[in-house]
């Protein structure tokens, strides 16, 4: 599999998630866990483009696929990916620790809806649970991030 | 002092390192560390028959399995965290039951193994025989006392206390009207969306403990682990490193495991670490909120408090480990902004076989607020008056501060309302709210509340201004998530003239500052704030006098600004704040940005000693900030809400805050505090419930059945501050954490009781409960 344009091989044990794979194989640990059962989005990454939960998939399974993760968006010292920079600026996160994965969603949100409506913001994140911002920041950093892709 | 930088909507300076995937949770920890599991009572009360480990302790890939009888504190009764000489019959658990377990998911044996998976699996084969016993689920059965959770704790009681201020039975015998009213508040879960973790390494070179947690007090972690251990606590380093939001329970002194895994890496000689599952965090980690209240109120035809009676039960849980905090919390918090001439307040803090209680956000004041805003409701409803009208008929007027309640405060001390402005809380959220919505089945909710913050003892700070004119400040309380760094970095920015972005921030690290308390009651901005501008001040102190003799002028007269030491009204008279930082320090050498300034000034000749007496080298200052009492901070909630009358759906359709937490230091924070805090009350209010049945068995242990809201459940809300300044610290602040989530109990009830027309005396609420309320009436 191809992890942020990088070849890796699978890991040797079938019953690895994506989501420990990616975080204790490859030391990519911006991916996050949050409930390990699908519902909260933390460890939301994109699969050949689209957002998907690492944490409902074998790493086995994204063999033969691009997978692209929080670290992928932007290299170390250039600047932050226009979804990422939104979040800063409407301070779209406070502990950060489900982030990674409202991030990923809304990258693969924008890229669906380049323009998207109050409802296909609220659509595009409901796949995410957030206990510290109460959503309001994310919505609009959803809408600002719209605003920077396009520059 | 120049305030450039206090006040400011300030964008955060930790954000980009979380945005790129940088973050530092504990679980991001490895340096192949062993990975362990804790084997969970699966009963909520149940006597041990016997353990047996031999299966596990064979498995390949097993390193040890620990049961209470493996431990050297094995049977010790893990500490109280605040006595109380009312909490009479205080329990705490011991690190790994043995004999008898008294919650689900009580930790009886602990695992470790080479991988995660091995742990799991190793154990499945632990093997306990339980003796179910009969179990007390709920605050009134624990008050009926059929069964008890303790044998030697008659009537399920762990403590009591009885307050009153004025004459209570007086004054209700003498009110023109008396109402007798009955409250209901069940449990909640903060559920931050990283749950707890610990990773520990043990250096017998270096004789060296170092322990990651996911805690709220990592200082208080580090004393126990000294004592524990029989370490010096120099020899222990405690770091909370990013946390995934914290709420209240991430604070304990001790969850089983921040034992246990510091033990296990000592005796096994490589790291370990433990990370909670989501299911186990339902039951394992600490809940709030249970409490059933009786209320007599006595009020005048026009509304007017005359008297108030409240007993109150607190479902505390299996265990004491908190004290009896939130019960005193509650009794302190339920007047609220309100006039109250005659109240007294009764508590027992009850047993269950249920999951331990400690704060989670809002601790205590959100049933608190819940009791008197109903009670005011019902007053309205029984003399036909404007709810409105009869709190602002009761409403403590702002020149009647400093207002003292006559009653405790969880610091021991009286509560004593140091400034604030009620009525204008409750006018500005009116104005805010506007007219009603055009439709059926819409309701106007609306409450004010006051908040107590910034609890003592104290907070210290470290500020040191390096040789390349940057600074570094640290303190010992660590942050979950609140923009701690900026907000701190803002006000060290102020005292010494330079920008946010020269200021690094270090939090929750005992390597970096080892003195604290802990991050909890709305105290971080207060206590740490405030100590980090003490430090600061010193150290810009400290920054004149050596400057004022390499330019020949009057510390007084110098100040700080635009990282440079400079002389008032003549600012190109000056010197780096980076050649000062080398100048700090009398040594031969000197290497760094600030050299180079420094040297022409330090050739010129000094009387005596490099170092005087009473001089300290380096530009840094320790400080401390105590406080005489807690700040108060208030506001005011109101909303509109729609509840459909054949679903029970709720459609909050205008929700608006007013808020005063004194000086902002950063709107932009304090903000996010608030739709948060929200956003949680809503959810505890209408979305989650812990679903314990009869056994004591959490029927919905996981995010598909327990609903904490997403976007679509939650409204913009609109926010607008007024700043009554606290007279109780330097900076004028007042803590802002819990202020979302206290009344939104209290408004979401009036609302949907006024919108569908049924009683709402309980929370919390959800379509099927408005249902089955609706058919009742």
């Amino acid at each position: 599999m191809r992890v942020n344009g990088v070849v890796h091989a699978a890991p040797s044990d079938t019953r690895r998630l994506l989501s420990d794979h990616l975080r204790h194989d490859l030391g990519l640990t911006g991916t996050h866990v949050g409930c390990e059962h699908g519902v909260c989005g933390c460890c939301t990454v994109l699969l050949d483009g689209a957002p998907v939960r690492s944490c409902l998939m074998l790493a086995v399974q994204a063999e033969g696929h691009e997978v692209t993760t929080i670290e992928g968006l932007a290299a170390d010292g250039a600047p932050l990916h226009p979804v990422q920079q939104a979040f800063h600026e409407c301070h779209g996160l406070q502990c950060g620790f489900c982030t990674p994965g409202f991030v990923m969603s809304v990258v693969g949100l924008l890229a669906q809806h380049p323009n998207p409506t109050a409802e296909q913001v609220d659509e595009g994140i409901s796949g995410n649970l957030c206990r510290c911002t109460g959503y309001a920041s994310i919505r609009r950093a959803v809408v600002r991030a719209a605003e920077l892709s396009k520059k | 002092m120049t305030t450039r930088w206090f006040g400011e909507k300030v964008q955060r300076v930790e954000d980009d390192r979380l945005l790129r995937g940088h973050g530092h949770f504990t679980d991001d920890i490895d340096e192949s560390a062993l990975e362990s599991v804790l084997v969970r009572s699966p009963f909520a009360h149940a006597r041990i028959r016997s353990i047996d480990v031999t299966a596990a302790r064979a498995m390949p890939g097993v390193v040890a399995v620990y049961t209470a009888a493996d431990l050297p504190f094995g049977h010790t009764d893990l500490p109280i965290l605040i006595p109380h000489p009312n909490l009479t019959h205080g329990r705490t658990q011991r690190c790994l039951a043995s004999e008898v377990v008294r919650y689900l998911g009580e930790a009886v044996v602990f695992v470790v193994a080479e991988t995660r998976a091995i742990a799991e699996d190793a154990a499945e084969l632990v093997q306990v025989d339980y003796e179910p016993l009969p179990v007390v689920i709920t605050p009134e059965a624990a008050a009926r006392a059929d069964h008890l959770v303790h044998d030697d704790v008659p009537g399920n009681v762990a403590a009591e206390l009885i307050q009153e201020a004025g004459a209570v039975e007086a004054a209700l015998a003498a009110s023109p009207r008396r109402k007798r009213l009955h409250f209901r508040f069940e449990r909640g879960a903060a559920s931050p969306m990283e749950g707890r973790a610990v990773w520990s390494r043990w250096s017998a070179a270096e004789h060296k403990l170092t322990v990651y947690d996911s805690t709220q007090s990592p200082t208080s972690i580090r004393g126990g682990l000294a004592v524990l251990f029989g370490l010096p606590e120099s020899n222990v380093d405690v770091i909370a490193p990013d946390v995934g939001g914290g709420f209240g329970p991430k604070i304990m002194l001790f969850y089983p495991d921040e034992l246990l895994v510091p033990f296990a890496a000592m005796k096994l000689g490589r790291p370990v670490k433990w990370t909670e599952d989501r299911q186990e965090h339902f039951t394992a980690t600490n809940q709030e909120r249970g409490q059933v209240h009786e209320i007599e109120v006595g009020f005048d035809d026009e509304g007017k408090l005359l008297a108030l009676d409240v007993d109150f039960i607190h479902d505390g849980g299996a265990y004491t480990p908190y004290g009896i905090i939130l019960p005193i919390i509650t009794a302190a918090q339920v007047p609220g902004p309100y006039r109250v001439p005659n109240y007294r307040v009764r508590f027992r803090d009850m047993y269950t076989n249920a999951t331990p209680t400690s704060p989670y956000r809002g601790a205590g004041r959100p049933h608190a607020c819940f009791v008197m805003e109903r009670t005011l409701d019902a007053i309205a409803a029984e003399l036909g008056l404007d709810r409105t009208e009869v709190r602002r008929r009761n409403l403590i007027e702002p020149d009647q501060f400093p207002y003292e309640v006559g009653v405790v405060w969880q610091d021991g001390n009286q509560v004593v309302y140091d400034s604030g402005d009620y009525p204008a809380l409750v006018e500005r959220a009116l104005e805010m709210l506007g007219p009603r919505p055009e439709g059926d089945h819409i309701g106007m909710g609306l409450s004010p509340y006051v908040e107590g913050t910034g609890v003592g003892p104290y907070e210290g700070a470290h500020v040191h201004v390096l040789a390349s004119g940057k600074v570094v400040a640290a303190t010992g309380i660590p942050n979950q998530g609140q923009g701690h760094a900026t907000v701190w970095a803002q006000i060290v920015a102020d005292q010494l003239g330079v920008d946010v972005s020269d200021v690094e921030v270090s939090s929750g690290d005992t390597r970096r500052f080892q003195w604290g308390v802990g991050t909890f009651a709305s105290r971080a901005a207060i206590m740490a704030g405030n100590a980090m501008a003490v430090a600061a001040g010193m150290v810009a102190e400290k920054a004149k006098h050596i400057a004022a003799e390499h330019l020949e002028a009057d510390p007084a007269d110098l100040e700080l600004a635009g990282g440079r030491v400079r002389v008032k009204g003549s600012p190109e008279r000056g010197i780096p704040l980076a050649a000062v930082a080398v100048l700090s320090n009398p040594m031969r050498y000197a290497f760094g940005g600030g050299t180079e300034a420094a040297t022409q000034f330090a050739a010129k000749p000094r009387p005596g000693p490099p170092l005087r007496a009473g001089e300290q080298p380096g530009l840094e200052a320790t400080g401390y900030f105590s406080p005489v009492g807690s700040a108060w901070a208030a506001g005011c909630h109101a909303a509109y809400v729609r509840v459909d009358p054949k679903t029970y759906r709720l459609e909050i359709l205008k929700y608006v805050v007013v808020h005063d937490c004194g000086r902002l230091i950063n709107p932009l924070v304090v903000e996010g505090q608030i739709e948060g805090g929200v956003a949680q009350g809503i959810g505890g209010a209408f979305y989650e419930r812990l679903a314990y049945d009869d056994e004591g068995q959490l029927r919905n242990a996981s995010f598909m059945e327990f609903l904490m809201p997403y976007a679509t459940e939650i409204p913009a809300i609109e926010i607008d501050h007024i700043e009554t300044p606290s007279p109780l610290n330097p900076l004028g602040i007042k803590g802002a954490g819990e202020a979302g989530v206290i009344p939104v109990g209290a408004v979401l009830a009036a609302a949907i009781e006024e919108a569908l027309g049924v009683p709402i005396t309980e929370m919390p609420l959800s379509p099927l409960k408005l249902f089955e309320l609706s058919r009742q009436s």
